[in-house]
């Protein structure tokens, strides 16, 4: 059976706009994912542009607009999806070319939360202790693959891009945090401050709705608030 | 020589877990480091280690480094060499521990140290009880590992150039690495990077088979860069068919499965593990389990309508262990399969995954060719580590754990010899100029217009052909078809072109490279299996089924022409005893 497919072209060097392109594929094999569908159209046109690596949902290259959802393709069912299926680049980011756009800015608000443990230097001839309870906190936070799925999902952050942080580099944030090893909560907590950075989440939860890997930014969001209040009082 | 030049005192190739490893320690040593990559450090294929890394922490069963270079050394059917394998063993629990402590989320035992888990192929006591060594993050140790690193990194403020495909090295008339020519692929410019030292960590070449668990970049360019450069690739006919990949499709199942006591099944329900290694079962090394399984199904014992396959069963473990201990591949099965793993069984076969070949280094992680005075003369500047290089720690089959291992240890060992390095070669050398534009030139091969065939159309067929004539099971015959195969592969690659000559972000330019780079290890590869008339390891001959130490106890060096060379396996350990070659039995 043929699937027919919609796509946004745009090569700045060639394009004075961005425009949709339609493709078809020939056969769907049971069973095959989106990836494999824009491989095979990649094959009809090579100009086809967009990232892809691991082709199992760990590495995080291939997240893109799917139908008007974000998602990875290498894990999206062809199955599932209306025709024509409609593909566009992650919203809200400058768009390099075709379905490939600039990461830059997402991974900026990734660096700005010092996403690193920093504690005291450890013994160097020994593990530092942690509990299966304690280690349990990290479970559904440092699973991230910082796709980008959520942040260019989320209104908030496609209004204040420059000044609140995102789900992403938030999520990563209450990581450390929550890590009983780490020792810079205050410093953490402060480079949090002000209205935007963390405040601008309004709970909307389309980050949590789109995350391919199941994990919850808005709760994580949410705990990094509590920690506020409870430190301040 | 039109090209934007920048020079730093060492550029690492390559952003997964061996270079960041040696990028943070150079950093620390405050050297000027550049980081090249093809994509953006954490979508290495590092990202995708799923069971763990070894070393002999002795937390959840007695353990020590011993035991673990006696099982490395037997798992490499005494192709490893043992100084560098004595290395690698005695260094792990420091370089585990530092792990730790830059970050890696490890599970945890009750008493709050590392959880470890039985992997294949571990021993304690020199052949004894099962080991338990495998330290891990639940199954996705590798994204573990390499966030963490790349996280340190950042920290460290390593220069980056993210998205900048390495096309080739430097290398001046008397045998110094300058660097390397590499392209913005967002821009398509080329960039001269000038550096004292250079170490590639490039990562497999999985793209070599049709059916492997390797992520789409894995190919090879390092090793085929080096070859280009001169230097040879060693060990290519040694190539790892993880035992449980997805069936038909190719995605991993760690090891860890197994390790937590899953098992194997043939159509008639039986537990055949227990016919080819009585002992260690399951667990048996790789290549035993991956030929069992080939056996199994070519002896009509397969699993499913077309008996293709076997099947891991791991719902006997429960919901709670499935659910804590392999996440990773419970969401794998259920988003490829459609089958969860904590009721149903996984179909599962041999699937092409670890690169145990390379570029030919020393335990100091400096690359060594032979030039004029015997085999292993270090190529002045030039450094490699991790699943590129062939140090070698996994001889002829490498143990599950044990890659990860690898990357960070010798990532590690590398960047502290070019600290040393720098201080003694504190300039620049000049360039000469012929060997930029050489690179230049292999850069514009892909302008040429015209009628061709399309790359695409090679690259398909090339995975094919490895897979066909260079799988689990080889022969004289195959192996020649093999060989005539790829090399009219070779021709007819030197004609196609590509239509798509665009700048900005041209992925049709990147794919056509790398699939030149395949092609120049998929000759270096067959032409190694054909020659080598015996059975080790992972390299199995139907023809020459027993091992023959005698003839071929030593490592191949296979040139960038196709001429073959041979140099002895060091058997002599830094400060052990020798495991002499014995028959390996699980
Ligand atoms: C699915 C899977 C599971 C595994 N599980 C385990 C495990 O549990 N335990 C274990 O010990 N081992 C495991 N391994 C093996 C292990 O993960 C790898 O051998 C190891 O991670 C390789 O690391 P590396 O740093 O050498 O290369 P990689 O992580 O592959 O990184 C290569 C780097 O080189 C860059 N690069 C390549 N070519 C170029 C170029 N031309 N220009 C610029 N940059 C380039 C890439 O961008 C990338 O940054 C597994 C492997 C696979 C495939
Ligand atoms: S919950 Fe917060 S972070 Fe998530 S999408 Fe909504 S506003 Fe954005
Ligand atoms: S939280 Fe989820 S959606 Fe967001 S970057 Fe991480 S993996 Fe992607
Ligand atoms: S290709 Fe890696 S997440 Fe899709």
């Amino acid at each position: 059976m043929p699937m027919r497919f919609s796509i946004y072209r745009y090569d700045p060097d060639r394009d004075a706009r961005p425009h949709m392109q339609e493709y078809e594929l020939a056969e769907v094999r049971p069973g095959m994912m989106l990836l494999e569908a824009l491989i095979e159209l990649k094959r009809q046109d090579e100009s086809l542009g967009f990232r892809r690596s691991c082709q199992e949902g760990v590495c995080g290259s291939d997240a893109m607009n799917i139908n008007g959802r974000n998602g990875l393709a290498c894990i999206t069912p062809l199955k599932d999806l209306k025709e024509p299926v409609t593909l566009r680049p992650l919203p809200g980011m400058p768009v390099i070319r075709d379905l490939i756009v600039d990461m830059e800015p997402f991974y900026r608000q990734y660096r700005a939360v010092k996403p690193w443990l920093t504690g005291e230097t450890p013994e160097v001839e020994r593990e530092q202790l942690q509990s299966p309870e304690e280690r349990e906190r990290l479970d559904g936070l440092y699973e991230c693959i910082l796709c980008a799925c959520c942040s260019t999902s989320c209104p908030s952050f496609w209004w204040n891009p420059e000044r609140f942080l995102g789900p992403a580099a938030l999520l990563q944030a209450w990581r450390f945090l929550a890590d009983s090893r780490d020792q810079a909560t205050d410093q953490r907590l402060s480079l949090l401050e002000g209205n935007y950075r963390l405040f601008r989440c309004h709970t909307i939860m389309n980050c949590v709705e789109v995350c391919p890997k199941g994990l919850n930014p808005t709760r994580a969001i949410g705990r990094i608030k509590a920690l506020m209040v409870k430190k301040s009082v | 020589m039109n090209v934007e030049r920048r020079k730093f005192d060492a550029l690492i190739i390559g952003a997964g877990g061996g270079g960041l490893r040696a990028a943070l320690q150079l950093a620390r040593a405050d050297a000027q480091v550049a980081v090249v990559s093809k994509v953006f450090p954490t979508r290495s294929h590092t990202v995708a280690a799923q069971g763990g890394v070894n070393a002999a922490l002795a937390n959840v069963l007695p353990d020590n480094w011993h035991w673990h270079m006696f099982d490395t050394v037997k798992g490499s059917d005494y192709l490893g060499d043992q100084d560098a394998i004595e290395y690698m063993c005695r260094a792990a629990p420091k370089a585990v521990y530092e792990l730790e402590h830059a970050g890696v989320p490890f599970s945890r035992l009750e008493n709050g140290r590392i959880y470890q888990r039985a992997f294949g192929g571990q021993s304690q006591d020199f052949g004894g009880e099962q080991a338990a060594r495998t330290c891990a993050a639940a199954d996705r140790t590798g994204h573990a590992i390499l966030h963490t690193l790349y996280q340190q990194n950042i920290r460290a403020r390593t220069h980056f150039f993210d998205e900048y495909f390495a096309i080739d090295l430097i290398r001046d008339r008397e045998g110094y690495v300058l660097g390397a020519l590499v392209m913005s692929i967002e821009s398509g410019e080329c960039l001269l990077i000038e550096a004292k030292a250079t170490l590639i960590a490039t990562g497999g070449a999985g793209q070599l088979f049709r059916t492997c668990t390797n992520a789409l970049i894995n190919t090879g360019d390092g090793i085929a860069m080096a070859m280009r450069a001169g230097v040879p690739a060693q060990d290519m006919e040694f190539f790892q068919f993880h035992p449980t990949g997805i069936a038909g499709k190719g995605m991993l199942i760690t090891e860890g499965a197994r390790g937590e006591g899953g098992y194997l099944i043939n159509r008639e329900g039986e537990r055949f593990m227990e016919r080819y290694a009585p002992h260690a079962r399951d667990l048996a090394s790789r290549d035993v389990v991956a030929r069992a399984i080939a056996t199994e199904v070519r002896e009509g014992r397969g699993c499913g309508p077309e008996g293709d396959h076997v099947l891991l069963k791991v719902d006997h473990l429960g919901e709670e262990v499935v659910a804590k201990r392999l996440p990773g591949i419970r969401e794998l099965a259920l988003t490829f399969l459609h089958i969860d793993p904590a009721k149903e069984p996984i179909p599962v076969y041999p699937t092409a995954h670890y690169t145990m070949g390379g570029i030919p280094t020393n335990r100091f992680g400096q690359v060594v060719a032979p030039v004029r005075h015997g085999p292993e003369e270090p190529v002045p500047g030039l450094y490699a580590a991790g699943e590129c290089a062939c140090v070698s720690v996994h001889g002829a089959n490498r143990l599950g754990g044990n890659s990860l291992l690898d990357i960070i240890v010798f990532g590690r060992a590398a960047a502290r010899h070019i600290v040393g390095f720098l201080q003694e070669n504190r300039y620049h050398r000049p360039l000469e100029r012929e060997s930029v534009e050489r690179a230049l030139e292999h850069r514009a091969r892909w302008d040429r217009k015209g009628k061709g065939e399309p790359v695409a159309e090679i690259r398909r067929e090339l995975r094919k052909v490895m897979e066909e004539h260079c799988g689990v099971f080889r022969d004289q015959q195959v192996l020649s078809e093999g060989l005539d195969k790829v090399k009219a592969l070779a021709e007819r690659l030197q004609e196609a072109v590509i239509s798509d000559h665009s700048r900005i972000f041209n992925t049709a330019r990147v794919e056509a490279m790398e699939t030149e780079n395949l092609m120049d290890l998929a000759l270096a590869t067959v032409t190694s299996a054909l020659a080598r008339t015996e059975s080790r390891g992972a390299h199995s001959r139907i023809d020459f089924p027993e091992r023959d130490d005698e003839n071929w106890m030593k490592h191949t060096l296979c040139f960038a022409d196709g001429r073959l060379d041979y140099k002895p396996v060091r058997t002599r350990p830094l400060t052990v005893d020798p495991f002499p070659p014995k028959p390996r039995v699980y």
